[in-house]
């Protein structure tokens, strides 16, 4: 029965993991591919491991069940910071939007601005 | 106390990382090896590190632990939702998305607050928090921009999660 769970909590995930590569491909630049990289990945990694976790208590293996809870407080912490973290690196060594953009209010506020500034 | 607390946060994750209690054979068993390197390590840590808060008095407050456990299911619904809306715009054939970055403004004033703020921008729909400054404003770089006014798009993207934030971190 809890089998049966893990495998479809692991599957979702995969799926996730799939549709974030796929948005890795098909979107237009470097902003729009983070989008789909950050949110699609994570959820997709945090599936699996609530399916491993399921699959740990399944088998009352209490130091799996710790160690995947502390694997997805990490996750959510640390993969929306390393995104942002590469976002602004893309605007700072002057990677444009794409050409649909609607605004770009950074850039209107920072205009004269050196685009690489020696401090960051 | 900062202190005090510090080493029983780090001596309760190296607990969690090490588990050094094992039921081999069904006969409890505890290694003390473990054990004791994790006191080490978190005594350590606590007299190099006590300083890892701005405002101590406020992981006390029982209240903001309950505030956090409501937050808790806000966000896993909101994080979903962005899931599904992301998965959309990637497999639809025209791909009808309208970037841009957008001006927020965010009333929180601490720091933790403000981090925690930006990540869950970052892990919901179509939004992903570029820089953020001083003065409490965020640039948001938004896959389907709905408005370019400030007030408006705070209204859109800030405004679900800082009321809980709020009371969790200021």
């Amino acid at each position: 029965m809890s089998n049966i769970f893990v495998i479809i909590l692991v599957s979702i995930g995969l799926a996730f993991e799939l549709i974030g590569c796929i948005g890795l491909i098909r979107m237009p630049n470097v902003y729009n591919r983070l989008q789909a990289a950050t949110k699609c990945v994570t959820i997709g990694t945090c599936f699996i491991l609530v399916g491993l976790c399921v699959f740990a208590a399944a088998n009352s293996n209490i130091s799996l069940v710790l160690k995947t809870i502390v694997c997805i407080i990490f996750i959510l912490l640390t993969a929306p910071t390393a995104a942002h973290a590469i976002a602004r690196a893309a605007h700072k060594s002057g990677i444009p939007l794409w050409k649909r953009s609607e605004v770009d209010k950074y850039e209107i506020d920072h205009e004269g601005e050196d685009p690489l500034p020696d401090d960051s | 106390m900062a202190r005090i607390t510090l080493f029983l946060l780090s001596f309760v994750m190296w607990l969690t990382l090490v588990w050094p209690f094992s039921l081999a054979g069904g006969e409890h068993t505890i290694d003390f090896q473990s054990i004791i390197a994790g006191v080490i390590a978190s005594v350590a840590t606590a007299a190099i590190f006590y300083d890892f808060t701005e405002n101590h008095h406020k992981i006390y407050h029982l209240n903001r632990y309950l505030w956090f456990l409501v937050f808790i299911p806000v966000f896993i619904y909101e994080c979903i939702k962005a899931n599904f809306y992301v998965a959309y715009l990637v497999l639809h054939p025209d791909m009808p998305i309208h970037p841009g970055i957008v001006k927020v403004k965010t009333k929180l004033k601490s720091n933790s607050g403000r981090t925690i703020l930006a990540n869950c921008i970052t892990l919901t729909p179509g939004t992903l928090t570029v820089d953020i400054t001083d003065d409490g404003h965020l640039y948001i770089h938004w896959i389907d921009v709905k408005s370019k006014d400030v007030d408006h798009a705070t209204e859109t993207i800030v405004n679900r999660f800082e009321n809980y934030l709020t009371k969790i971190f200021d």
